[in-house]
């Protein structure tokens, strides 16, 4: 079952005609993701392999029946392309995008309080369900259909951690990449909600890192509401304070934000927190034993 | 990104925020000059630096007369301010900021920044002015005001008398608060601002609202939209390695551990740092390639780490992914041969064509230990930190 996307997720691609919209809608397809449509202002008529594009995420929707949204539109424009798929009331908005501006997404997270979608990043990899569909730009071969739901921060330390699951032999229902940027549409509550109402997910790998506080909020929700066992990771332990580590949302600013303290409340959960990256998936194999 | 003061109170008055008469002075006769200007004593004068602090450094002076002005304008410029946000190494002044010196009856502190789980703006206000706001929020919260601004409705009157009034402010200074608010809110948006900062806000014993200091930073991804507020970096401020990998489009900071190590993606990059220390090693750098990572920013990435002289073995790991291996370690090889590797290097890498990776790395004659898998390559980190 998994949660968010599945074979029946039907994908619009917004920025379909870009390098990087053309590579990964491929990659998407080679996967079977079915892909019904792209949206490039200005290039409506076209196509891309057969995939009709349409001027606007609303003609997009009503013509091909589109129920996902993936957005590779550049920063200056993203917020605006997610705007429309808002508007065009597409359920599933996944933005790829990094380096949209904080107040663009302010203004996004608002709009998106009073619709019916959700948007999954952006700055994120973005989301698959193993052996069925996959909406983002992860490299699909790593994964692998079976029980642990995975939600992280990070892009490729996320490909790590579901790289070492698969070498162990352990598959995923979905792995939802939320994105590094300070304010983001999908949190980390949002899909440990998720994974814990969904019957086939029987455990959950967290990968956080530095900056904000999503994790503590994470484990105190994990407290209340997770009876799953859930497994855990923060990069960042030696991040010097005041600065951008790579992903905007990465900064320890004063004493809030630091890895120990997220790790600390996450452990006070609970929370298996793994500290050599190198062993997170033995650990794992270990931690979710009794569900596997 | 983060600007001087001075360079904060010209977007102030721009606003029609209240700051104290002064201008910058890059020289002790330039310093000497502004004081003439404004004509009447105390006049302060204040180094300018990216960090906070700066007063119990010893960078923020008080002068009676023009030879106090002269004299601590001597000793201030050009010393290296050492303050706990500059570490241990302190911060070499250029430039002064020459102010009048105003009678305070009180100091407030008033700021803003993006509050990242409600996405609205958090404005705070508190009575406990010159202090670090955090350090109030833990032993005196009651001392804090604040409200949530949605920025879609943005900072409305009411928004800024709730603070006014929460801070007790008389009816005459709350007359000069709700502009000052509103204005600051303007700039803080107009401008793509993480953080706007007034501590002290203070009140003149003739009543009156004046910005004593002034703390700006921006978002790094609203900058292509601010060409103006280009023009205001400094480059003293930044460290010369930095600059140079920023023009290859590398995320790269400067850290004073041994091991350089290069990744693709920042999640992975920091937990290649932390693995690094795990190994009994401090990482030199932190340094992201991007998600994607080519032979040619895998080139740039040597160049950078090994100008650091500190560097004494480098940890590479790319998880490529959709990448192809084989491609990446041709990279790796003809970078290493045209930069001149001296130290030892460990390769951790994954994707498309893995084992014609190592194959190629394994065949080039260098001095390269590739790695089979994370654990691996931390074991091999740990060796090669011991020698």
């Amino acid at each position: 079952m998994a949660i968010w996307v599945d074979s029946d997720t039907r994908l619009l691609v917004q920025g379909i005609t870009g390098r990087e919209g053309q590579f990964h809608t491929r990659q998407c397809i080679a996967y079977g993701t079915k892909v019904v449509a792209g949206v490039t202002p200005g290039k409506g008529g076209q196509d891309l392999d057969g995939i009709p594009v349409f001027n606007t995420v609303k003609e997009a929707v009503s013509k091909t029946g589109a129920n996902c949204s993936m957005v590779f539109v550049p920063p200056a424009f993203a917020a605006d392309a997610i705007l429309e798929a808002i508007d065009a009331e597409v359920p599933l908005i996944v933005a790829i995008t990094e380096g949209i501006p904080v107040f663009d997404m302010m203004k996004v997270k608002n709009v998106l309080k009073h619709s019916n979608s959700r948007l999954i990043g952006p700055n994120c990899p973005g989301i698959i369900t193993p052996g069925q569909c996959k909406v983002g730009i992860m490299p699909g071969p790593i994964h692998k259909p079976g029980p642990i739901g995975v939600v992280s921060r990070s892009g490729t330390l996320t490909y790590e951690v579901v790289y070492q699951l698969t070498q162990q032999g352990i598959g995923q229902s979905t792995c939802i990449g939320i994105g590094g940027d300070p304010i983001n549409g999908t949190n980390f509550i949002d899909c440990l909600e998720a994974f814990q109402k969904d019957p086939e997910t029987k455990g959950i790998v967290m990968v956080g890192e530095i900056g904000g506080s999503a994790e503590e909020e994470a484990a105190e929700f994990i407290k209340k509401h997770v009876t799953k066992p859930v497994v855990g990771f923060v990069a960042g332990l030696t991040a010097p304070p005041g600065r951008r580590m790579g992903h905007a949302g990465a900064i320890i600013s004063g004493s809030s934000g630091t890895a120990q303290a997220k790790i600390e409340a996450m452990e006070a959960v609970g929370i298996t927190v793994v500290k050599n990256l190198g062993e997170f998936g033995e650990i794992c194999k270990e931690a979710f034993k009794s569900v596997l | 990104m983060k600007i001087h003061e001075y360079q904060a109170k010209e977007l102030f008055a721009r606003y029609g925020v209240p700051i104290p008469r002064g201008r910058v002075a890059f020289s002790v006769d330039e310093a000497v000059e502004v004081a003439r200007e404004l004509g009447r004593y105390p006049v302060v004068v204040k180094a300018q630096i990216h960090a906070g602090g700066r007063g119990k450094g010893g960078g923020v002076k008080l002068a009676n007369s023009e030879e106090e002005v002269l004299k601590v304008a001597q000793e201030i410029l050009g010393m290296t301010l050492v303050t706990h946000q500059t570490g241990p190494e302190g911060k070499v002044v250029r430039k002064v900021l020459v102010e009048e010196g105003l009678p305070i009856e009180n100091e407030l502190y008033f700021g803003m920044l993006p509050d990242r789980s409600t996405g609205t703006v958090a404005v705070m206000a508190s009575s406990a002015g010159g202090m670090d706001i955090e350090e109030v929020a833990a032993k005196e919260p009651e001392k804090i005001v604040k409200v949530n601004v949605d920025p879609l409705l943005g900072m409305q009157p009411f928004h800024a008398r709730q603070l006014a009034y929460g801070l007790s402010l008389s009816p005459e200074l709350t007359r000069q608060f709700v502009p000052l608010a509103l204005n600051l809110y303007r700039l803080f948006i107009d401008y793509d601002c993480s953080l706007v900062e007034i501590n002290p806000l203070i009140v003149t014993s003739d009543h009156k609202l004046i910005a004593l200091d002034a703390k700006i930073n921006f978002d790094d991804n609203g900058l292509f939209r601010h060409k103006d507020i280009l023009a205001y970096r400094d480059p003293d401020e930044e460290d010369p390695l930095e600059l140079e990998a920023a023009k290859y489009n590398l995320n790269y900071i400067k850290m004073n551990g041994n091991i350089g190590n290069m990744v693709n993606g920042a999640g992975l990059a920091m937990a290649t740092m932390d693995l690094i220390k795990l190994a009994g090693a401090e990482p030199a750098n932190f340094l992201d390639v991007g998600g994607g990572a080519s032979a040619e920013m895998v080139e740039n990435g040597f160049k950078i780490i090994l100008s650091d002289p500190n560097v004494k073995g480098v940890f590479v790991n790319i998880f490529g992914g959709i990448l192809r291996c084989d491609v990446l370690a041709r990279g790796i090889v003809e970078a290493a041969k045209k930069v001149e590797v001296k130290v030892p290097i460990v390769i951790r890498m994954e994707g498309t064509n893995v084992e014609q990776g190592r194959e190629i790395l394994n065949q080039s004659g260098l001095n390269l230990i590739v790695a089979t898998d994370l654990k691996d390559a931390a074991q091999k980190v740990a060796t090669i930190a011991k020698n």
